[in-house]
């Protein structure tokens, strides 16, 4: 316990021995990617980064709050591009790109409470009906994508406003502006899980769900809670999409799910529930958008990325395999 | 005390009692439900998703979810295709059907692997190894449809042949493709290999309680091989099937499929804990699946609701099964 | 009626996990067709022997023969060959699978058969079945059985793999009376059929009633064997436990004032019926019965884990009662569970977070947990348990298991409780901590005027520590022991008679 190495203090440093070693695969990628390519060092390239990375983001972080109860969110694609579409059928009713600030800040409202529903009937069907949440959100996702399409009939709506869409495009001096707000969702949601109660006793539910029964922890509550707030996050997500790109439909960014799910367990959470931790997420997000960026520098099709993230995914299930099993042997 | 289960407390009673209230409330509503256009029309709907979901129920009754057989499909079959035109291949269609579900077969083995020795959620593995098949497809192979022009003749033979061939009051012919006949059969073999042989009970045991069937003796590696090389085997043929009936290639096709499928399998009655599960359950559920989507055309509803009835319908039956499991712990 | 050569015979068996010692040069050797009785507190290497025998673990030291004969390294199969099966305590059975396959799919595997034959697994079901003179559903899924019929299916399967040897680990606790007396006489008809049977327990009366032998297991060693005849419950207690059975009793202050915990006529259907029961300030009252007596039931009852139909629970005179564990909580009412690992404790978390957990709106009167508060507030159970770790920050899974109670009891008295219900309060502690937990809670009655409320299978425990015990059966109170009446023969008395009432 009283290990005083260097690499002992550099984990406790960083929250654990997950967040050492993706600190050190994020600065490998960082490496490999500078010298594959000379222009990938440059700050275009970084605040591109920057302005793409937020969406995702989020995401994770959602993903990783269903996974710390030892559940999962499938519905947050399907609710983030709901709750950008609800929003942009209420311009396109106040004047379209014409309408003004007031009206933004309504939309906005409306996109979040839009996230807030939708996560608490997910929660709901989980704490209440106790329905295994992945079929509950592949359920709900479902819903959601599909009134997502009943609301456009198909095409993609365009046309938003200008402070909406500044969400997505505006800086704060030289730091893109959804880069500011993914960097306040996770100081949040890292307060959150470390410094309140609620965050502890969602670890506990994910670690051994019956002992928080008996140990007074309102289980189904803090389920509700906790799928709201990863509806929230989904919501929050899709007006930092269709701001960025200044549209929204009902099958935008359906690949997110796939590497929202790998960035969260990538990151150190366990999906079974009871770890994970906002710093990992991260982590794990910056380097695989790092690579991402990297590869599509390198002219590589944005196909063969998803097969990269994919064989990513499983390689550090394999990582993780091996480094365990060296551990029990 | 031995009071025998009686046959209507089963699943699939219950399933083929929801099933025939629907076509019951469907065909009241639209009277044309009831034609052999529309019947055969259904019945050529249910092969393809049908098939697939017979490889899905394997895997749930082991206690796993594979949400990688859509890219799977597309991939054999698109890869098949391709072969037989860039090769000029045109005799017969066995080779291109065997290819192509030795295809799946070998990408199911890899999710094999990656369950049995990584001890992974399936969730998790297959989400990985579907991103891998369609960023490979898609990046190494391509992304062009194969059209009807260039489509193997041979396939679009077989893809053509029916049982029965009729003429509707327009004099458009209309008839019941041999393909169901595939369906039929594999279900068949699918439900006697699942109920009356070692390795289909062992898919049953693994998925009751992987610990005891391990201390009782079976080799669970073997099992869950035999699960997810057949369900990707499976999907192989499904997607070479759809492909042939619909007279193109597409290597982008099947996306969102395993919604359908999913859903199709839980409304049989199969649970997602392992353990459970039906052939005939799952032909049930995959017929009703695939009516209520067809028949909200008849029924005056917009395509476009879709896949907000999916969503319920899927919402509905895992709700029905949390109820049943609830009371059964009871 | 035994045969001179054992049918297993262990010598010299050693085995070790990292640096923890779990046997130590232990022999045991089992006759045909005898019923051995194998005794032990928890942790005292019971399960290993057993997992040595079934070829699960390899001994790192000594030798195992069975017929005489060398058996070299055994593996489940080699062990399974040889006629020896274990019946666990979770049954290893396939629940949603029915009772024919259950009973015949390791046969099957056994023969190396690629197809089921249902006609005969049916008639090899029937027939076991009817040897064992059992009736059950043979179409039913296994899930739909009670305990006890699980149990048969487990027990009939083993018969099924032509068993020479069943090793049965603690059969009992999950029974009720009349189970367990058909459990005893299964036991005896194996016996008949020639089957040994090695009865793994640490109930006294179960060990005395049935077993022809017995061998005594003490911190992974042999300390005792012999024919059962010379023993008696004294003997066997030192045996366990390496000291005289425990003395003493405890004396409760005298009864004043308002009850602090009352049951009033608390009915809930099919698990207690009419149960008044009041508990003074200080008082440390027992309650005794089989499993299904409704004693946990009665725990729950007041924990708001099963509230009840009709009646009420008070707490000072003020009806609490509670729908709701958050409810039984802010009425001052504790709960320490029975199983500690799948109920109690978050292993992987700290001692820390394991004990604010329940009283964690303490800590977090807004929004913000006050992390310090927490802290003190954990080192000061922490000192008043007299818990052994090197800080609050350290995983409790690490704990010993009379340390992990000791954070259980700390976690409820965190939260100011006035009741504290304690389910088997010393199972799988060691006979130190034992002491220490029970030091601990005549402090707290007789200082802080709790009442406490203690579930216990454990007869000597209850006599020598709480000042009145009930006994129950089918859901009502059926007895009360108090004073001088409180004898350790007058409650074994008083529990058999149970199970004659029962049976």
């Amino acid at each position: 316990m009283s290990d005083s190495s260097l690499t002992a203090r550099l984990s406790r440093a960083t929250g654990g021995a997950t967040n050492l070693q993706l600190m050190l695969v994020c600065i490998a990628v960082l490496i490999a990617m500078s010298f594959a390519n000379p222009r990938f060092l440059n700050a275009y390239n970084f605040e591109s980064m920057a302005f793409f990375l937020p969406e995702l983001g989020i995401l994770s972080v959602a993903v990783m709050i269903a996974m710390l109860t030892g559940g999962i969110d499938l519905s947050i694609v399907g609710l983030a591009n709901l709750a950008a579409i609800t929003a942009g059928l209420f311009f396109q009713r106040m004047g379209g790109a014409e309408a003004g600030i007031g009206s933004v800040l309504i939309g906005i409202a409306i996109a979040l409470s839009v996230g807030l529903l939708g996560g608490i009937l997910n929660g709901l069907l989980i704490s209440r009906l106790r329905i295994t949440p992945i079929l509950a959100t592949l359920g709900t996702g479902q819903v959601f994508t599909g009134l997502a399409l009943v609301l456009t009939g198909g095409p993609a709506i365009v046309g938003f406003p200008a402070a909406w869409n500044a969400i997505g495009n505006a800086k704060l001096g030289p730091i893109p502006l959804p880069f500011v707000i993914f960097i306040a969702v996770c100081l949040g949601v890292w307060l959150l899980l470390s410094r309140t109660a609620f965050g502890l006793q969602l670890m506990l539910i994910g670690t051994n769900p019956r002992a928080a029964v008996f140990a007074g922890i309102n289980r189904a509550r803090m389920l509700l809670y906790s799928y709201a707030l990863t509806g929230v996050l989904a919501a929050l997500a899709g007006i930092i999409l269709s701001g960025r790109t200044n549209a929204a439909k009902s099958d935008y960014g359906a690949s997110y799910l796939l590497q929202a799910v790998l960035i969260a367990v990538l990151g150190g959470t366990n999906p079974a529930g009871g770890r994970g931790n906002v710093l990992g997420v991260v982590l794990a997000l910056i380097s695989l958008v790092m690579l991402s960026s990297g590869f599509q520098m390198m002219r590589v099709s944005n196909h063969l990325i998803d097969f990269i993230w994919g064989a990513f995914l499983i390689g550090v299930l394999v990582l993780n395999y091996l480094l365990s099993g060296r551990r029990a042997g | 005390m031995s009071a025998e289960t009686a046959w209507w407390k089963s699943t699939e009673a219950m399933v083929a009692g929801i099933l025939l209230l629907a076509m019951v409330l469907i065909g009241l509503v639209n009277p044309a439900f009831w034609s052999l256009e529309n019947l055969f029309s259904l019945a050529r709907s249910n092969v393809v998703i049908g098939i697939m979901a017979l490889g899905v129920l394997l895997v749930m009754i082991s206690g796993g979810i594979d949400v990688s057989f859509p890219a799977f499909a597309a991939a054999a079959a698109y890869l098949v295709v391709r072969a037989m035109v860039d090769w000029g291949w045109s005799t017969g269609v066995l080779v291109p059907f065997l290819l192509a579900t030795l295809l799946g077969a070998a990408m199911g083995l890899v999710n094999a692997t990656l369950v049995w020795k990584l001890r992974m959620i399936p969730l998790i593995v297959t989400l990985g190894t579907a991103a891998m098949a369609r960023g490979l497809l898609n990046g190494v192979v391509g992304t062009s449809n194969v059209n009807i022009n260039k489509y193997p003749k041979s396939l679009i033979a077989f893809g053509k042949t029916d049982l029965i061939t009729l003429t509707n009051a327009k004099g458009a012919s209309f008839g019941l493709p041999a393909t169901v006949l595939a369906y039929l059969g594999l279900a068949l073999v699918i439900h006697l290999v699942l109920s009356r042989t070692m390795i289909g009970r062992s898919v049953y045991a693994y998925g009751a309680s992987p610990e005891a069937a391990k201390r009782v003796g079976f080799k669970t590696g073997r099992t869950l091989i035999f699960v997810y090389v057949t369900a990707g085997a499976l999907a192989g043929f499904a997607g070479l099937l759809q492909s042939s009936m619909i007279w193109m290639a597409n290597p982008r096709d099947f996306v969102g499929w395993e919604l359908d499928v999913i859903a199709a399998v839980v409304l049989g009655g199969a649970s997602i804990f392992g353990g459970r599960g039906s052939v005939l359950g799952t032909m049930l559920g995959v017929f009703i699946l695939v009516m209520i989507k067809n028949s909200l055309i008849l029924m005056g509803i917009d395509t476009t609701w879709q896949r907000v009835v999916v969503g319920l319908m899927l919402i509905a039956a895992v709700a029905l099964t949390a109820l049943r499991d609830r009371k059964a712990i009871v | 009626m035994t045969n001179p050569t054992p049918l297993i015979e262990m010598r010299g068996i050693t085995k070790r996990f990292g640096g923890v010692t779990a046997l130590d040069d232990v022999s045991l050797s089992i006759m045909r067709g005898e019923i051995h009785c194998l005794a032990g507190e928890n942790g005292s290497g019971k399960s290993t022997i057993i997992k040595v025998m079934s070829g699960v673990y390899q001994p790192d030291a000594g030798s195992i023969l069975i017929d005489g004969q060398p058996a070299g390294v055994l593996d489940p199969v080699k062990s399974t060959a040889a006629g020896i099966q274990v019946i666990y305590q979770d049954f290893s059975l396939f629940p949603t699978l029915s009772v024919v396959e259950n009973l015949t799919i390791n046969s099957f595997l056994r023969e190396g058969a690629r197809v089921v034959d249902r006609k005969r697994a049916r008639a090899m079901a029937r027939e076991v079945l009817a040897r064992l003179d059992v009736d059950l559903p043979l179409d039913a899924a296994v899930e739909t059985l009670p305990t006890s019929g699980r149990q048969l299916v487990a027990i009939a399967r083993a018969v099924l793999a032509d068993a020479r040897l069943i090793i049965m680990d603690e059969p009992t606790t999950a029974l009720t009376g009349r189970e367990v007396e058909r459990l005893f006489r299964i036991t005896r008809d194996l016996q008949a059929h020639g089957i040994a049977i090695l009865f793994v327990s640490h109930k006294m009366r179960e060990m005395l009633d049935l077993s022809e032998r017995l061998t005594v297991f003490r911190n992974g060693r042999k300390v005792a064997e012999g024919a059962i005849t010379d023993f008696d419950e004294a003997a066997i207690t030192r045996a366990m436990t390496g000291r005289d059975l425990e003395a003493g009793h405890y004396d409760a202050p005298a009864i004043q004032g308002t009850p602090r915990l009352e049951y009033r006529d608390v009915s809930v259907p099919g698990r207690l019926s009419g149960v008044s029961l009041k508990l003074w300030p200080g008082e440390v009252v027992g309650v005794s019965g089989l499993i299904g007596s409704g004693r946990t039931e009665l725990a729950l009852a007041a924990f708001g884990m099963l509230p009840p139909a009709t009646g009420a629970v008070l707490v000072d005179g003020r009806d609490v009662t509670p729908r709701s564990v958050q409810q039984a909580i802010a009425a001052g009412i504790a709960y320490v569970p029975e199983d500690r690992l799948s109920e109690g404790l978050f292993l992987t978390r700290s001692i820390r977070d394991n004990s604010i957990v329940s009283s964690i709106r303490r800590f977090a009167p807004g929004l913000w947990l006050n992390r310090k508060a927490a802290a003190d507030a954990t080192r000061e159970m922490f000192e008043g348990m007299a818990i052994a770790a090197p800080s609050s920050e350290v995983a409790v899974g690490t704990l010993s298991g009379g340390n992990q109670q000791r954070v259980m009891i700390g976690r409820w008295l965190m939260t100011g409780a006035n009741v504290l219900i304690l389910n088997g309060p010393t199972v799988g502690v060691d006979v130190g901590s034992k002491a220490t937990i029970h030091a601990i809670i005549h402090r707290m009655a007789r200082e802080e005027g709790l009442a406490v409320l203690m579930i216990s299978d454990d007869v000597p425990e209850l006599v020598a520590n709480c000042n009145r015990v009930v006994t129950m059966v089918h859901g009502r109170i059926a007895a009360e022991l108090s004073g001088p009446s409180l004898t350790e023969d007058a409650l074994n008395d008083s529990l058999r008679l149970n199970i004659a009432v029962s049976a």
